[in-house]
């Protein structure tokens, strides 16, 4: 089956999204590999995916006693982890995809195919991550004998939600990394004071009124608390506005990210 | 519709050169020149902006067409655009300006084992990089155990890459790629890696695809390995299309381009005043006469002297020296030499030449000195370190049989066999 095929200046991307689905398998392969790397050579494997949000978990429990910080009727740890889930997949899948493009940098220069699968299959890396935390929080569920209420059913939505905010950001960064390789430096600072910007250590009903939807611009709040208010329920109730912005908001971030890589795509090779 | 797969039409591609940084930047430097003189300091910066983005054309208004079928071997100097042209082609990256149409698929293999992981195992590696060649998982299945042969790797499949040797690294990169389908395969530079015995599977390999009627577009400075693969060419200079044609057409060609620039040499500045021999020209001819930097290695060429003399020098000698770049002096050769004698060299302009056989030099890059002088007494002249010449390889013994052939010449000698007659004196 002979395909014709066009290059030409500026419009080398025609045929871009019928490329994405035939390179699908690489997207599959790259995620693949990225999970067969990610823990070679450790001693302990797969379990640091468990490892990393309980240590978090732990930590932060400290805090929280010594702070007394309200924990909205439910145990902290369950508390807590309900927020760390989607932060630690969101910063991870983040970090990851935002640096994916300069670590295959010998791909992008040597092979073509459509760049848009490096950082894609970077947070699906990450995904898997989650689910083997998401894993434990089942557990944890259990060791505390909580029952969720029926808003877990609306769970894979907002899963849906952090998937669009990590991947938006993601490629923001990604396509800029490879320019300014200043976000290097940039995106762990981002991870690590996020962690206190969002509601992960306290609950967004403490935020007074008036700066409460301003706070929900950050995408990542609505997401923590629609996390918590699927998982937990009870108190943990959905502040609407926030949650209309944290929707637009991620809507809008995919919609750029795609515009912004998609535009810079075609210089990434002769910039890596 | 016509039969040509490949039709590109004024592609250009232009570069920006020279975006780092100069010395000198920083915040004390900054601060100092824009507290001195601040007019000064904001002309620089646009004058180094300025200069900063000067642009480049790596690729200047190329048009050209391939025909289904053809093994086209691109051709060129370093810097002459090709590697820039493959980019474009398996689009890597895009052409400045003008359209190229293909019809098929395209595979391009622009470098042995990219995407490989050292901490995976050869079978998984050879997964990933067939995905990444554009192979689906289906295809690869299917050729895995054709793959594993070739690379002759059976025992270390499960082995992570990165404790392989460097050579079954380079057999296992160069086995996926060689399987790999597409009606288009652009390939660039890599058979220049593996032992001979490998290089030369690889080089059957290629020559198969060739036949089994896939267009493939091919990069290689070998030009024997040209000539015996390919049957189109085209040379590239400074990112233009010098030539289109039968392979045969432009290797020679490709040959004699660049005459200006190493086997050439004249005399920048008026002659001295004091009594001596000076050189005037210095050229280096191919066998059929025409100057030229690039010879072939099977034939003879001729170095050409033009000098003056302002008078008589009764023990005057002109003297060649040919130094290979690992700086070992090949030979030394006087004008003199088959006289046996001093030969008086005579008032007025000389034309020296002398021819240096074929099949002698061993392909390589060498250096030629040249003296004027009175041997042990006075050195009127010399030049040394401008000229250069390339002998090429186009068939040489090294070629044609594999081997490391080490020498720095390379003469084919006649041999005797006389089977069965021992015994005899």
């Amino acid at each position: 089956m002979a395909q014709r095929l066009i290059i030409e200046a500026g419009r080398t991307e025609r045929q871009y999204w019928r490329d994405l689905w035939r390179y699908r398998e690489l997207f599959v392969f790259l995620a693949w590999r990225d999970l067969l790397i990610r823990y070679k050579q450790t001693a302990v494997g797969v379990a640091w995916a468990l490892f990393r949000p309980l240590l978090t978990m732990f930590a932060l429990l400290v805090v929280m006693k010594v702070g007394k910080l309200n924990t909205g009727g439910v145990p902290a740890a369950l508390m807590l982890f309900a927020g760390i889930l989607p932060w630690q997949f969101f910063s991870t899948a983040l970090s990851e995809s935002g640096l994916s493009l300069v670590n295959n940098s010998n791909l992008i220069s040597k092979v073509y195919f459509p760049r848009l699968v490096v950082p894609a299959s970077s947070v699906i890396t990450s995904f898997v991550d989650f689910l083997i935390a998401a894993v434990f929080a089942a557990l944890l569920l259990v060791w505390y004998r909580f029952l969720p209420p029926l808003n877990i059913l609306c769970l894979p939505f907002f899963l849906l939600l952090t998937f669009g905010a990590s991947f938006g950001a993601g490629l923001w960064i990604a396509a800029l990394m490879v320019k300014y390789r200043d976000f290097r430096f940039i995106v762990p600072f981002v991870v690590q004071f996020g962690l206190y910007a969002a509601p992960v250590l306290y609950l967004t009903s403490g935020i007074p009124e008036k700066w409460r939807l301003f706070y929900s611009l950050n995408p990542v709040v609505g997401i923590i608390d629609g996390f918590r208010w699927c998982i937990l329920g009870g108190q943990h109730v959905i502040y609407w506005p926030g949650f209309g912005a944290s929707v637009v908001g991620v809507t809008l971030l995919v919609w750029s990210g795609l515009w912004y890589f998609r535009k810079m795509e075609r210089t990434f090779a002769d910039m890596i | 519709m016509s039969d040509a797969i490949i039709t590109a039409e004024n592609i250009s591609k232009r570069y920006w050169l020279g975006h780092q940084a100069s010395q000198g930047d920083g915040i004390r430097h900054l601060l100092e020149t824009v507290l001195r003189n601040p007019a000064h300091w904001f002309q620089a910066r646009r004058e180094k902006r300025r200069r900063e983005t000067e642009e480049f054309w790596a690729l200047k208004d190329i048009s050209f067409q391939i025909k289904a079928g053809d093994v086209v071997g691109i051709i060129g100097r370093n810097g002459a655009g090709k590697s820039t042209l493959l980019k474009i082609l398996s689009r890597i990256t895009e052409p400045t300006t003008g359209r190229i149409e293909i019809e098929g698929r395209v595979a391009s293999l622009l470098e042995v084992g990219t995407g490989f992981h050292g901490d995976l195992s050869g079978r998984e590696n050879i997964f990933l990089n067939g995905a990444i060649l554009g192979m689906t998982k289906a295809e690869i299945k299917k050729k895995f155990d054709e793959i594993v042969a070739f690379s002759e790797i059976e025992k270390f499949l499960d082995t992570p890459v990165k404790r392989y040797s460097s050579g079954m690294f380079v057999r296992l990169a160069f086995a996926v790629a060689a399987h790999l389908e597409p009606e288009i395969l652009i390939v660039d530079e890599v058979l220049a890696v593996g032992d001979a015995a490998f290089q030369k599977k690889c080089l059957g390999k290629m020559d198969e695809v060739a036949r089994g009627g896939r267009t493939v577009l091919f990069v290689s400075h070998n030009m024997a390995v040209m000539r015996q693969l390919c049957n189109a060419g085209l040379l590239l200079d400074q990112g233009r299309v010098l030539q289109a044609g039968t392979i045969g057409e432009v290797v020679d060609s490709y040959l004699t381009v660049g005459v200006h620039t190493e086997g050439h040499w004249q005399r920048p500045q008026p002659m001295p005043d004091q009594p001596g021999i000076y050189f005037e020209t210095v050229r280096i001819l191919n066998q059929q006469g025409e100057p030229a930097g690039h010879l072939d290695c099977t034939d003879s060429f001729t170095v050409e002297i033009i000098a003056r003399a302002t008078e008589t020098f009764n023990r005057g000698q002109i003297a060649l020296r040919i130094t290979n770049k690992e700086n070992i002096i090949v030979l030394t050769s006087g004008h003199n030499d088959a006289a046996g004698k001093c030969l008086p060299v005579t008032p007025g302009r000389h034309r020296f030449r002398v021819t240096i056989p074929g099949n002698f030099l061993a392909p390589d890059i060498y250096y030629l000195q040249i003296a004027a002088q009175v041997p042990q007494v006075k050195l009127f002249d010399i030049i040394e370190n401008t000229l250069s010449f390339c002998v090429e390889d186009t068939g040489s013994l090294r070629t044609i049989f594999h081997d490391e052939r080490a020498g720095v010449i390379q003469p084919v000698l006649a041999w005797a066999d006389e089977a069965g007659s021992e015994g005899k004196s």
